[in-house]
């Protein structure tokens, strides 16, 4: 009995050294969330509006000149994917890595620009072609680096080593809940065609942000003309690195934020399994306790009457 | 006069939304200027001083860097990489960066990435302080 009161009462130590752990880790990634959060949420409208502008061209658009304008002939996609720079974090690394397996479907022959150790140590792993290593954390990745990465998938790109280029990153959609997305970046057809799945929901809240949305049915079938100054594909030249490197911005703060969501939520289950796990071994120990009381008193009774 | 809907965007977050009679910002074809009833319209954002018309008649001036400007029907929508109204430029910083700038340019042996980013630096902090002037 004494041997397992021992064994009980260590268990009940490494609990409760790993639930002081987990405890810490929830509160650091809180406070970091608060942050990430506030960054996020600023960074959300641009994002939108921009990606709402680039869809409302890609639409309109029917000029064609442009490299980044044209549907592409090759099939190769060039995905950049934004993880975690840590584990820990509940399913937020793996989900957003199924989500990519199942956007590329049986085809591996894809190219990526991992954003994140995970997702390198990941795609490293697979044995998939990694475009650049260079922004490996995501923790400190600033708007600088973002243009940069845009600026090298936009050459890259030019060049025609990939066709396609998909940003894949988990969306912040409240602290209690992220979703893995892949969004189509460039050709702009690409993002023609989205929006065409998609066009009921993006209908009703694109109506209600500005009058001139409700002629949105009709835009479709007749394509309104666009004035590009001074030609489409300078004018596409200008803005795409722009654009991808803004894009690219707005996924990570939302993927940073979201990860810390994540973690927190993980933590946060772990503290209360953690609790509630030493509620069930003290409940033992106490048991083992009083049973082993319960045969001393025993014995020294027993003790007693044979001496007396 | 008329006004039509104006957004304002960068990384840093929507600046301004809501009706505007007037955009003037330089492209990077020249200066241009946005009215109610322009066509769709799409072209990119250079450097340098940019001002609104809002729809209660008060103009405000910003420096404005890099990004896209677009007329959809009827709403425009500036997304630019830089947008800084004249009243929040920081002098001290802007003067700042334009010495570091030159300094770094009058170094000997730059590579071309330092020589461009020292010279986009250095345009960045002669349109804030023109414009804060």
């Amino acid at each position: 009995m004494a041997a397992n009161m021992k064994a009980v009462k260590l268990r009940i130590k490494s609990v409760q050294s790993t639930m002081q752990i987990t405890k810490a880790m929830e509160l650091v990634a809180s406070s970091k969330l608060r942050r990430a959060k506030e960054r996020s949420d600023q960074c959300r409208p641009y994002f939108r509006e921009l990606h709402q502008t680039l869809v409302d061209i890609a639409e309109g658009n029917t000029d064609f000149s442009s490299v980044y304008a044209k549907p592409s002939s090759n099939e190769r996609c060039c995905y950049v994917v934004i993880a975690g720079d840590r584990g820990l974090a509940g399913g937020y690394n793996s989900n957003l890595f199924k989500k990519l397996e199942a956007a590329a479907g049986e085809n591996r022959d894809y190219v990526v620009l991992p954003i994140g150790k995970k997702a390198v140590e990941y795609f490293q792993r697979r044995k998939i072609e990694i475009l650049t290593e260079e922004f490996a954390t995501v923790a400190n990745i600033s708007v600088a680096d973002c243009f940069e990465i845009a600026r090298l998938l936009c050459r890259e790109y030019r060049e025609g080593r990939f066709g396609h280029i998909e940003l894949c990153y988990t969306e912040f959609v409240s602290m209690l809940s992220q979703r893995p997305e892949v969004y189509p970046m460039l050709p702009l057809t690409d993002l023609e065609s989205v929006n065409r799945d998609a066009s009921g929901a993006a209908d009703v809240s694109d109506g209600a942000g500005q009058g001139a949305g409700s002629g949105n049915g009709q835009k479709k079938s007749v394509h309104d003309l666009i004035l590009y100054e001074p030609d489409s594909s300078e004018v596409f030249d200008a803005i795409v690195p722009e654009y991808l490197g803004g894009f690219i911005y707005g996924g990570i703060s939302d993927a940073v934020a979201s990860e810390l969501a994540a973690r927190r939520n993980a933590m946060e289950a772990a503290t209360s399994n953690a609790e509630e796990m030493i509620e069930k071994l003290n409940l033992s120990y106490n048991r083992a306790r009083q049973s082993s009381i319960t045969t001393e008193i025993t014995e020294i009774v027993a003790g007693a009457e044979g001496v007396g | 006069m008329s006004s039509f809907p104006l957004k304002i965007g960068t990384p840093d977050g929507l600046l301004f939304e809501g009706d505007a009679e007037r955009v003037v910002c330089r492209t990077i074809t020249g200066d241009l200027a946005i009215l109610a009833g322009h066509c769709n319209y799409c072209t990119a954002i250079g450097m340098g001083e940019a001002h609104v018309v809002f729809g209660d008649g008060t103009t405000r001036y910003a420096a404005c860097i890099g990004g896209m400007l677009s007329v959809m029907n009827g709403t425009c929508r500036v997304l630019a990489t830089t947008w800084e109204w004249k009243e929040d430029i920081d002098k001290n910083r802007a003067e700042d960066a334009k010495r570091r700038a030159e300094e770094r340019l009058a170094r000997q042996g730059l590579t071309d990435q330092e020589y461009a980013n020292a010279t986009a630096k250095l345009q960045r902090a002669l349109v804030r302080l023109s414009v804060k002037q």
